[in-house]
């Protein structure tokens, strides 16, 4: 089988992994004139887009899409009838570096099914690193999966030569990973991860100490992973109360929701119809309001539904149901409250915080601002704005947020 | 009027140097036109500035040069801010940027705060245009195609691209750190930028007929764009606002977009209505959760079979059970009340601050460790998550007694003398009920039932004690309840 024709094969198997993205790692280049390739610590660069709306920064492909393993929501599970192919680890290596000299992309996701054990495939993952960071000087973004349970040695050395490593979670819940894929072991999934946390923690305060020897290198940009959703009964609830968990016990960088998408050739155990792509979208944007908002995952769904809403944004949806604690003065609210508003963004309460020592905010600067005004005037006091108690307290405010009543585009 | 005529579209030392000497001046920012060397002045006259800017223009003095370097004197200061988002702003194409930059300059004399005001119309208008160039350079970073000449090593690599604004010199140095090790041009209708190796070289801009039209491995990369995209997932809208149609002519793989998107529901649509395949072998069977009991419970077996409890909630958000760690038939079994954030992580008890604390107490009383079996009371870690961190929680009664049966088994299977209880929980455990540890500690407890018990306070109390004194009065007594174990340890020896 010629190269493009296994690249089409192992592409096609590994764009439902959501967890790709090339930022935040160490900053390197290639000045020295050795090698090729460099890295910068803020944002990783989308190449180009697909249709589907998704960033394309990293070539992301499978070394194989046989495995061993029937998990049912996967397309290449053992039991499906999808052609199946094998790039050995000189053609990834090529493949990468040939599309990295034409600025197609900013590095290597790789993934892999699982073939004869852990340990066999990660040795294989690894190979495919170590060849393009010793022997060609590579200087470029990795992210290499990690397969639970390899040996410690092999996730050492993985993280030697990646800038990142993930490991899926698959699944919210135990229960449904039991189910829908009996091979995998969420046990199995949290001590790898564990694993990672330890050695990244070990890097980092090697890093700290007063040394001259150089600290052992271990994944700068961190660990990360992935969760389906709607291949269950999972609430948003229980998703974001495990994402809260992980960031909180492994120090992920970040976790990806990945509405489970209909594959070729499914299972008859699942369900046929995708989750609507708004629900993946609530809850990136729920996961954002922990991240870097300040919400507990406790407090931003409505206890009742145990859903995000998929009409109206988390955080609005959240100033919904807490209305007293609105109006908030902007020339006067600290960082906490402002950031709680409707359509404040991080970055426009910044510029609020600076601004407002020497001017004060008014109706008008809004849009200077970016924050949308419709959202967000019934919950702001400004020198010329105030809004009617009726408004804040009456039963229209939320109608007025609903989308007019049409379908929603989303899902077929 | 002035008027002033800078070198270049990113003539920013020309600019400043002009602009520095017209504020000393005191010339007014309407009195002024700016225009690039090559262009048309007409052009560029300050109009909708100021609305009488035009009636000067027709008496212009002629294009003013300014060669002579100010001397300190006629320096002044102005915020680090402006001057970052001047050398931004400036490389815009808008024809006004100089006259808009100038306008703030004679502004900040007056007010240096200025630049904190986001909101002031014209420190937002130049931030945007600043905020322009920064997304035209991140997407020059990003559009760029290169296409190969000649073959490896001795190939060149060159790349067609059309910047909106007048950002080459700025993205440049991007590609050298990036490609350093291979020769490349960048070729555009303004500038070109080129690399040898050693240092970029900028040259006159050319026509789109002077770039290679293909590349040997453009195929494989449109396969690859084809094959990676989602036809379930359709987003054109998501994918137009960070790939503008504008940068669409010069992406190969753009040509693919319209195709991809005509088929994409045709596909999803077929995927959903085509019959689920039966799988190709049977399904395995789930693991049970909790095996059946051995008959003869050794410390690798119960090991083993804990790991899968679930008698109380506390597995679910832990990582692991941490089992107890030690020899088979140690004298010695100390128990502790349960995991904590590192132990959680790496599945062994006390490996984190409490046991390095739990160390160094044992090993100055003479207790050698690794002849003692360690557990806990209760085998996971109990935690609620607080952003990055994980805040212990203390076990309750009705955990404390589902994991009872752990210690229990793990207690008939080491068949220790003496069993050492840290703090309230472990002892509960091993004694049963709630035993206050200041009224009992210090001293052997005979039991009928079973070994010997020490009750002592838990390593980590010693590690949250605020003062330095009552800490170090606290690890002396720890150290001494632990001596009690070392002479312990000798009778048996001798016995
Ligand atoms: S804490 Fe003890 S009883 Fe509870 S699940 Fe863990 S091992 Fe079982």
């Amino acid at each position: 089988m010629d190269v493009q024709r296994k690249l089409a094969i192992l592409a096609d198997a590994a764009k439902y992994d959501a967890s790709c993205a090339s930022s935040g790692t160490e900053k390197r280049d290639s000045r020295d004139g050795k090698g090729l390739g460099s890295t910068a610590p803020g944002m990783g660069i989308c190449h180009s887009y697909a249709p589907d709306g998704r960033c394309i920064s990293l070539l992301k492909v499978l070394l194989t899409n046989a495995c061993a393993y029937d998990c049912l929501y996967c397309v290449n599970r053992a039991s499906s009838n999808v052609p199946r192919a094998r790039f050995t680890v000189d053609e990834v290596v090529q493949l990468t570096l040939d599309f990295y000299r034409r600025n197609y992309i900013e590095g290597l996701f790789l993934s892999s099914g699982i073939i004869r054990s852990a340990d066999y495939t990660m040795e294989q993952i690894v190979e495919v690193a170590r060849r393009l960071r010793e022997e060609h000087h590579f200087r470029g973004y990795i992210h290499l999966k990690t397969i639970p349970e390899a040996d410690d040695a092999l996730i050492a050395k993985a993280g030697r030569y990646a800038d990142r490593l993930s490991i899926n979670i698959e699944v919210p819940e135990e229960t449904s990973l039991a189910q829908l894929a009996p091979e995998k072991n969420v046990r199995a999934i949290r001590r790898t991860m564990g694993r990672l946390r330890l050695k990244l923690d070990e890097a980092t305060e090697a890093k700290k100490a007063p040394t001259r020897t150089k600290p052992p290198r271990f994944a700068p940009a961190g660990q990360s992973t992935q969760m389906i959703v709607g291949a269950d009964a999972a609430t948003d609830q229980t998703i974001l109360d495990t994402s809260a968990n992980l960031y909180g016990s492994y120090n992920l960088k970040r976790v990806y929701y990945s509405a489970f998408s209909p594959i070729p050739d499914s299972s008859r155990a699942l369900p046929l119809q995708a989750p609507p792509l708004v629900r993946e979208h609530r809850l990136y944007q729920a996961d954002w309001l922990m991240r870097f908002y300040g919400f507990e995952a406790g407090e931003i769904i409505d206890p009742a539904a145990g859903m995000l809403s998929l009409e109206i944004d988390p955080k609005l949806a959240w100033a919904l149901r807490h209305r007293e604690r609105f109006p908030l003065d902007v020339n006067r609210a600290s960082r906490e409250e402002l950031l709680r508003i409707p359509g404040f963004g991080r970055k426009a309460v910044d510029r609020i915080i600076d601004t407002r020592r020497n001017s004060a905010i008014r109706s008008s600067d809004l849009a200077k601002l970016h924050i949308p005004r419709n959202k967000a005037l019934p919950f702001i006091v400004l020198p010329d704005h105030r809004p009617p108690a009726y408004q804040l307290d009456g039963a229209r405010l939320a109608e007025r947020f609903r989308p007019k009543a049409q379908q929603l585009g989303f899902g077929f | 009027m002035h008027r002033i005529r800078l070198d270049s579209d990113t003539d920013f030392d020309g600019w400043r140097k002009a602009a520095r000497e017209l504020v000393l001046a005191d010339v007014a920012p309407a009195d002024i036109t700016w225009s690039v060397t090559g262009d048309e002045p007409e052009l560029f006259d300050a109009a909708g500035l100021s609305p009488d800017a035009g009636a000067f223009a027709e008496t212009a003095a002629p294009f003013t040069h300014f060669t002579q370097s100010p001397s300190p004197a006629q320096t002044f200061n102005v915020p680090a801010r402006f001057v970052e988002l001047a050398q931004l702003a400036i490389l815009h194409r808008d024809p006004q940027r100089f006259a808009y930059l100038y306008q703030l300059l004679w502004r900040l004399r007056a007010n240096p705060e200025l630049m904190q005001v986001a909101t002031d119309p014209d420190v937002a208008r130049l931030s945007a245009m600043a905020k322009a160039v920064r997304r035209d350079e991140h997407k020059m970073h990003a559009f760029v195609r290169f296409r190969e000449i000649g073959r490896e090593p001795k190939s060149r690599y060159v790349a067609w691209f059309e910047p909106e604004h007048h950002i080459v010199e700025l993205a440049a140095p991007f590609f050298a750190r990036r490609f350093a090790d291979m020769e490349w041009s960048i070729l555009t209708p303004d500038v070109c930028a080129h690399w040898d190796g050693h240092r970029v070289a900028i040259t006159p801009g050319v026509t789109k007929a002077m770039a290679p039209s293909e590349d040997r491995l453009e195929q494989t990369w449109l396969t690859y764009y084809a094959s990676i995209f989602n036809p379930a997932r359709l987003k054109t809208k998501a994918m137009q606002a960070e790939m503008p149609k504008k940068y669409w002519r010069n992406l190969p793989e753009a040509a693919l977009i319209k195709p991809l998107i005509e088929h994409a529901e045709r596909k999803a649509h077929a995927m959903v209505a085509a019959e689920a395949t039966a799988p190709r072998k049977p399904q395995r069977q789930e693991q049970p959760m909790t095996r059946a009991k051995p008959k003869a419970d050794t410390l690798a077996h119960l090991r083993e079979e804990a790991k899968d409890c679930r008698a109380c909630d506390l597995w679910k958000d832990a990582t692991q059970t941490v089992f107890g760690e030690g020899p088979q038939h140690a004298t010695v079994m100390l128990v502790g009340e349960q995991p904590g954030d590192k132990e959680d992580l790496a599945g062994k008890p006390f490996v984190g601050p409490a046991g390095q604390m739990l160390d160094r107490a044992l090993a100055e009383a003479g207790v050698d460790r690794s002849k003692t079996y360690v557990t806990n009371a209760v085998k996971h870690f109990k935690f609620v998550p607080r952003g990055k961190i994980r805040l212990h929680q203390k076990p309750n009664t009705p955990e404390i007694k589902a994991c009872r049966q752990w210690y229990e088994r793990e207690l008939a299977a080491v068949q220790p003398l003496l069993v050492v209880a840290m703090g309230a929980t472990a002892a509960q455990s091993v004694l049963g009920k709630v035993t206050p540890i200041n009224a009992n500690r210090g001293h052997l407890i005979d039991r009928d039932d079973g070994p010997q018990v020490l009750v002592t306070v838990h390593p980590s109390y010693l590690l949250r004690l605020p003062d330095a004194e009552a800490k170090e009065r606290e690890y002396a007594r720890f150290v001494d309840d632990l001596k009690i174990v070392a002479a312990h340890l000798r009778k048996a020896d001798v016995a």
